[in-house]
C-alpha cells in the first residue's frame, strides 16, 4: 500500500455513487464500481466498500453541506439489485495493514457521524431507504441516519454478521449505535448481532432495527414522500444557494513537504516529525455577506479549514512513520480574530458561515483523534487566535516562546481567547476543549473567559493554564529538541494508548463510545490471531476454510 | 418393499418420515398446509383444479413404487415427504469433516449456511409454478397439459420438501422462512422470487420446453449436489427429488425436439431447404429453427446465471463444510478436500477472456455450471440429429459463456454468442438476432391455442414417440372439467 492516498475528489470523478437532485430532496445512490477498488488484489462485489469509496462518500456529504444547502433530506440507498450494501469488503480488510485497517475504520466513522449530525446541525437528514440485503457495515451506513426505512419484500433484511462470519467487530459504531442510538434490548440486540441472516420484515421494526417497514409496491412512493415531508419540514420556503467547492491548492514535494495556499506541512523523516504551519489571512475579512459568498471557498476561514483537513488526512494515511505532528502559525493575530469575527457574527442569519464554523467543528475533533504525538508551538510571530487557539487545547503539550530572543525581531508569542474558546467547538465528549482541560478545577474556564479578546503573552498564558510550558531564549531551543527527540523514542503504541487515554477525560457520548470501542475492542480484535493470523477467520474469508479460534478467553 | 421405504398415511400428509410420531413437525406442517392449498388453488386456473389429470403419484419410494399413475383432481394430489432411504454409515463426504458420521442434526455452526440454501432451493420450488400459471389455457395437447401439471405438482412436492427441513430442524426461524416462500412469488411486485431467472415469465410452450430443458437442470446440478451434503436428511430429501426432476428435464427435452421436428417436416414437405426463410417457414405454422435457436440462448445464458459467480466465498464455505458436493463427488477421485487443488475458471483481464487456475475451493461453482454445460448439450446433440435426419443444414448450439449473462466476470458486457466481445452500439445492432425479440414473441404467442381433443396435437408440434405409462395416442390424460 505504498501508493499515495488522495481524498481529494470531485463529482465527474466519482466512480461508486451517483447523486441526483430535486428540489429539497437529494437521491444519494451507492452503486459501487466492482472493479475501482483503491488497491489491487479484491473486487467491490455487492456495494462493498473501500476506503476509495468511502472518500467518494465523505466528499459527497461536504459539497451536500456547502454546494446544496437547499437539501433538506437526502435519500441513502442502492443502485443495485437485492443489495443495500455488503459493508467493508472483507478481502480488503484481510489483505490490508494494520494500520491501514485502523485509518480505514476511523476515516469511515468520522464520515457517518458527520452525516449523522447533518440533520441536527444543518437541517439536512439522511434517511436509508434499504432494499436488498443491508449486512455489516451497509446496515451501520444505515444507523448513521436519522430514519431507516425497509422493504417488506419478504428477502431484505438489516443484518451485523462480522461476530458468526468473521471474527471481527462491526467497525463503523454498529453495535453502539444498535444499543445507544436505536436503543435495542441488550439481549435482542445480542441475538441479532450473532446471526448472519439478519432480521427481515416487522420483526427488524418490533426489535427497533428500522423506523419503517413498509410493503415493497408502496415502499418508493412512502419513501418520496417522506422525505419531501422532511425536507420541508427543514427547509421550509428559504432559498439558498450553493458554492462551489473548488478543488484545493495543493503541491506535493518528493521530500514529502506539502504545500497548501495557507497551510505547509515539513515532514522530517529522520526523527518522524511532521511540522504544520498555518497561515493567517493576508487582508481584512469579507466587507459583507455578499463578498463572503462571492468569495466562497476562497475565504480564508474556509479554505484553511479544508486545507488542513487534507493536511491531516494526509499525514494519517500517507505518513504512517511521522509519529509526531508540530502545529505552528504564523500571521497577524488581529486579521485571524477579524476574519473569525465576521463568520461567528453571521452565523444566525447565513448559512454559509454557519456551515464554516460546523466545519471547523469537525476539522479539530479529526485532529483529535489523530493518534499521532501532538504538538504546538507557539512562537513570535504566531497568530494562535480563537479557532487557531483550539489547536493548543487540542494538542498533549503546547511550548510557547517567553520574552525578546536575539535575532527575532518578529512580533512577541501571543495567543487570544475569543467566544470560539467557550462553545461552538465541543469536543465529541460533548465539552469545549477548555472545559476538558479544566475539568478539575472548571472556575478556570471562567478565568480564562474574563480574559476574551486580548493578547496574552506567554507568562499570562501559563497563569491561566493555557499553554503547557513557557521558555525563553535560553532555554527554548533545548527543551524543545530534547523534548521531540524523547517522544521519538517511546513506543508508538503506548504513546497512542496513553494520549488518546488522556485526550477524552470527561463525559461519555455516543462519539466517544463509537471511538473508544473501535480503539479499544475492534483494534484489539484486529490483532488477534482469530482474526488475522495464517488460519484466523478474516484471512480464511473467502478461501471457504473456516477460522482456527484460541478457544482460551483473554 | 422394505419396511424403512413406506408411506405412511395416518396423517394428512404422505410421509416416510415417521410424522404421526413427530407431533411438533406434524402441528408445524398442519398450520402451514392451509396457507399451501391457498396458494395452489389461487394459482391454477379454477377449470383445471376441477379437472382430472392423469398423474404420477409417489406411493413409496422404492424404485417400483415411486411412479403410480391414476387420474387426480390437482387440488387431491397427495403431495408427500419423502426422503430416500437412510443409508447406513452414511459419512460426510467432502470438506474439512470428510469421513465423520453424517449429520443427522444440524450442526449449529452451519445453521445459517444450511439454512440459507434450503430457502434459495425452496424459493426456486414454487416459483416455476407460478411462471407456468397461464399455460394450461394454451396446451397444445392433453398430453402437454397432463406433463405441465405433472412437472407443477411436483415442484409443489419440492417446496414440501424443503420445508419440511425448515420445519422440522430450523426451529421457530425455519417455520417463519418457510411461510416466507408462500408470501414471495414470481415477477412479485411485493416480495419476489430470490433467482432473477423465477421473476422472468414463461410466456409460451416454447419457453415451458426451454425452462425444463434449461432451467430444471439448474435445479438438477444444484439437487445432485445437495444430495452429497454431509446433513443426511437433506441429501436424503434431494436424492429423492432428483428421481422427479428427471421427468422435467424429459419433458424439456423431448418438446422442443418435438417442435424442431415439427418443423423440419413442414419444412421437407413444402420443400424449403433454407432454415432462414423464416417468413415462408412461419407462414406454414411452425417456428423456424432460427428462432427456437434464439429461445434457448436466452433459456440457457438465464440459467447459467443460476450457477452465481465463478469465483464464490458461499459455494466455498458450503463446499468445506461438507454442506453442498460437488456434481458425482462419489465418482471423484481426489481427495475431496480440495485444500490445495486449483481449477481454472474463466476471468476477463483487459476485455479478453482467460483461464486462471483458482484455489478450486472459491471455483466449486465455476465446476458445477462446466458439468451443466456438458451435461446440457447431450440433448442439444439429439436436436441436431433430428435436424440432420431431415436433410436440413442447420445446428443449435449453446452460445459461448459470455452471452448475456448478469451474473459473474461476464455481467452486462456485450458479447456474442461466439464469445467476442463487441462494441456497445455494435451489439445492441445486432442483439435482435440472438434473442427473441418482440415480433417473435408475437408470432409464437400467436401459434398458442389450445388443443383439447384426445390424440390431437397443435400444428407447431409433433406428437410424442411414446404415451406416458405407455398410453396409446389418443389417451384422455386430462379429463376436462367444463362448467
Amino acid at each position: 500500500m505504498s501508493k499515495l492516498i488522495d481524498f481529494q475528489t470531485e463529482p465527474d470523478s466519482y466512480r461508486h455513487w451517483r447523486v441526483e437532485h430535486d428540489g429539497a430532496v437529494a437521491r444519494l445512490i451507492m452503486d459501487v464500481d466492482e472493479q475501482g477498488g483503491l488497491f489491487d488484489g479484491y473486487e467491490l462485489k455487492l456495494n462493498s466498500y473501500d476506503l476509495g469509496v468511502d472518500i467518494e462518500l465523505a466528499d459527497i456529504v461536504q459539497r451536500m453541506r456547502f454546494e446544496h444547502p437547499e437539501i433538506g433530506a437526502v435519500v441513502m440507498q442502492s443502485g443495485k439489485d437485492r443489495v443495500f450494501c455488503a459493508g467493508a469488503n472483507i478481502k480488503m480488510l484481510g489483505g490490508a495493514p494494520h494500520a491501514h485497517k485502523v485509518n480505514f475504520c476511523k476515516f469511515t466513522n468520522e464520515t457517518r457521524n458527520t452525516y449523522e449530525n447533518s440533520g441536527a446541525e444543518s437541517g439536512q437528514h439522511y434517511l436509508a431507504a434499504v432494499k436488498g440485503a443491508c449486512a455489516g457495515g451497509g446496515y451501520e451506513l444505515a444507523l448513521a441516519c436519522d430514519e431507516i426505512y425497509m422493504t417488506d419484500d419478504g428477502t431484505t433484511s438489516v443484518a451485523l454478521p462480522e461476530v458468526p462470519l468473521l471474527a471481527v467487530l462491526p467497525g463503523t459504531g454498529g453495535l453502539t449505535r444498535v444499543t445507544d442510538k436505536r436503543k435495542v434490548r441488550r439481549d435482542l440486540a445480542d441475538v441479532f448481532c450473532s446471526i448472519e441472516e439478519g432480521i427481515k420484515g416487522k420483526r427488524a421494526k418490533d426489535w427497533r432495527l428500522v423506523d419503517e417497514v413498509i410493503a415493497n409496491s408502496k415502499f418508493d412512493e412512502f419513501v418520496a414522500s417522506r422525505a419531501l415531508e422532511i425536507a420541508q419540514t427543514a427547509k421550509g420556503e428559504r432559498q439558498l444557494t450553493g458554492i462551489q467547492l473548488g478543488a484545493i491548492d495543493r503541491s506535493i514535494q518528493n521530500d514529502g513537504s506539502v504545500s497548501y495556499s495557507a497551510v505547509e506541512v515539513e515532514i522530517d523523516r529522520a526523527n518522524g516529525i511532521a511540522t504544520i504551519t498555518i497561515s493567517g489571512p493576508n487582508g481584512p475579512p469579507p466587507k459583507d455577506l455578499d463578498e463572503l459568498h462571492s468569495l466562497g471557498d476562497q475565504t480564508w476561514m474556509l479554505r484553511l479549514a479544508r486545507e488542513l483537513d487534507d493536511a491531516m488526512l494526509h499525514l494519517r494515511f500517507n505518513e504512517l512513520e511521522a509519529g509526531v505532528v508540530v502545529f505552528k502559525s504564523l500571521g497577524d493575530p488581529e486579521l485571524v480574530g477579524a476574519h473569525e469575527k465576521f463568520v461567528f457574527d453571521h452565523i444566525g442569519e447565513d448559512w454559509l458561515s454557519h456551515e464554516i464554523c460546523l466545519n471547523w467543528k469537525r476539522v479539530l475533533k479529526r485532529i483529535d483523534m489523530t493518534s499521532r504525538s501532538l504538538v504546538a508551538l507557539i512562537e513570535n510571530g504566531s497568530c494562535f487566535v480563537g479557532v487557531l487557539a483550539e489547536l493548543l487545547f487540542a494538542v498533549d503539550r503546547s511550548y510557547m516562546m517567553e520574552g525578546d530572543f536575539e535575532e527575532d525581531n518578529r512580533p512577541v508569542a501571543a495567543v487570544k481567547l475569543t467566544s470560539a474558546n467557550f462553545g461552538p467547538f465541543p469536543m465529541s465528549n460533548d465539552l469545549t476543549r477548555l472545559e476538558t482541560r479544566f475539568l478539575g478545577t472548571p472556575e478556570m474556564v471562567g478565568e480564562a473567559h474574563g480574559e476574551v479578546d486580548k493578547l496574552l503573552e506567554a507568562e499570562e498564558a501559563e497563569q491561566l493554564g493555557l499553554v503547557t510550558f513557557a521558555y525563553d531564549d535560553l532555554d527554548w531551543e533545548d527543551e524543545v529538541r530534547i523534548f521531540l527527540e524523547e517522544r521519538g523514542s517511546f513506543s508508538p503504541d503506548a504513546l497512542t494508548g496513553m494520549e488518546a487515554n488522556l485526550r477524552f477525560p470527561g463525559p461519555e457520548t455516543m462519539e466517544t463510545r463509537i471511538f473508544g470501542r473501535l480503539t479499544a475492542w475492534q483494534n484489539w480484535i484486529f490483532q488477534r490471531p482469530n482474526a488475522v493470523g495464517i488460519s484466523g477467520a478474516l484471512q480464511r474469508y473467502g478461501t471457504g476454510k473456516r477460522g482456527e479460534y484460541d478457544r482460551k478467553r483473554v | 418393499m422394505a419396511e424403512l421405504v413406506n408411506v405412511e398415511y395416518d396423517t394428512l400428509i404422505p410421509n416416510n418420515v415417521g410424522l404421526s410420531k413427530d407431533r411438533r413437525v406434524q402441528k408445524a406442517l398442519e398450520k402451514w398446509h392451509p396457507g399451501y392449498i391457498n396458494w395452489w388453488n389461487d394459482l391454477i386456473p379454477r377449470e383445471f383444479q376441477e379437472s382430472l389429470v392423469y398423474l404420477r403419484t409417489a406411493v413409496s419410494v422404492d424404485p417400483k413404487g415411486w411412479a403410480k399413475f391414476d387420474y387426480v383432481k390437482m387440488p387431491e394430489y397427495r403431495w408427500g415427504i419423502l426422503l430416500a432411504p437412510e443409508v447406513e454409515g452414511r459419512t460426510i463426504p467432502c470438506g474439512e469433516h470428510m469421513g465423520d458420521p453424517a449429520w443427522q442434526e444440524v450442526p449449529g455452526e452451519y445453521r445459517a449456511l444450511l439454512q440459507r440454501l434450503i430457502v434459495i432451493q425452496g424459493d426456486t420450488e414454487p416459483g416455476s409454478v407460478e411462471q407456468q400459471r397461464f399455460l394450461g389455457k394454451t396446451a397444445p395437447s392433453l398430453y402437454d397439459m397432463r406433463n405441465l401439471f405433472q412437472v407443477n405438482v411436483e415442484e409443489g412436492r419440492h417446496l414440501w420438501a424443503m420445508v419440511y427441513l425448515l420445519q422440522k430442524y430450523f426451529g421457530r426461524n425455519g417455520r417463519e422462512e418457510a411461510d416466507d416462500l408462500l408470501r414471495r412469488s414470481s415477477g412479485s411486485e411485493e416480495a419476489p422470487r430470490m433467482l432473477g431467472a423465477f421473476n422472468e415469465e414463461t410466456p409460451d410452450w416454447l419457453s415451458f420446453f426451454m425452462f425444463t430443458y434449461f432451467t430444471d437442470r439448474d435445479g438438477k446440478m444444484q439437487l445432485e449436489s445437495l444430495a452429497q451434503s454431509g446433513f443426511d436428511p437433506m441429501s436424503r430429501t434431494c436424492r429423492f427429488m432428483l428421481t422427479e426432476e428427471a421427468h422435467h428435464m424429459f419433458v424439456g427435452e423431448t418438446g422442443v425436439g418435438r417442435v424442431i421436428e415439427r418443423t423440419c417436416q413442414v419444412m421437407k414437405d413444402n420443400g424449403i431447404e433454407d432454415p432462414y426463410d423464416i417468413h415462408k417457414i412461419r407462414a406454414l405454422g411452425v417456428i423456424d429453427l432460427p428462432t427456437i435457436q434464439k429461445k434457448l440462448n436466452m433459456h440457457y445464458t438465464l440459467s447459467l446465471d443460476l450457477f452465481g459467480q465463478e469465483v464464490s466465498t458461499n459455494a466455498a464455505n458450503a463446499f468445506n463444510a461438507g454442506i453442498k458436493g460437488r456434481y458425482m463427488e462419489h465418482r471423484l477421485t481426489d481427495d475431496h478436500k480440495l485444500t490445495d487443488a486449483t481449477y481454472p475458471v474463466t476471468q476477463l483481464e483487459n476485455d479478453a477472456i482467460v483461464l486462471k487456475d483458482m484455489p478450486a475451493l472459491t471455483a466449486v461453482n465455476m465446476r458445477l455450471r462446466d458439468d451443466y454445460r456438458r451435461d446440457a448439450s447431450g440433448g442439444v446433440g439429439r436436436w441436431n440429429k433430428l435436424i440432420a435426419k431431415h436433410g436440413i443444414q442447420f445446428e443449435m448450439i449453446l452460445p459461448h459463456e459470455s452471452f448475456n449473462r448478469e451474473i459473474g466476470v461476464f455481467a452486462k458486457k456485450p458479447f456474442d454468442p461466439d464469445g467476442n466481445l463487441l462494441g456497445e452500439t455494435d451489439y445492441n445492432e445486432q442483439v435482435g438476432k440472438w434473442l427473441p425479440n418482440k415480433a417473435d414473441g408475437d408470432f409464437i404467442a400467436s401459434l398458442m391455442v389450445p388443443c383439447t381433443e384426445p390424440g390431437e396435437y397443435a400444428g407447431w408440434i409433433s406428437p410424442p414417440k411414446i404415451g406416458i405409462d405407455n398410453k396409446p395416442g389418443d389417451f384422455e390424460y386430462v379429463k376436462l372439467h367444463m362448467a
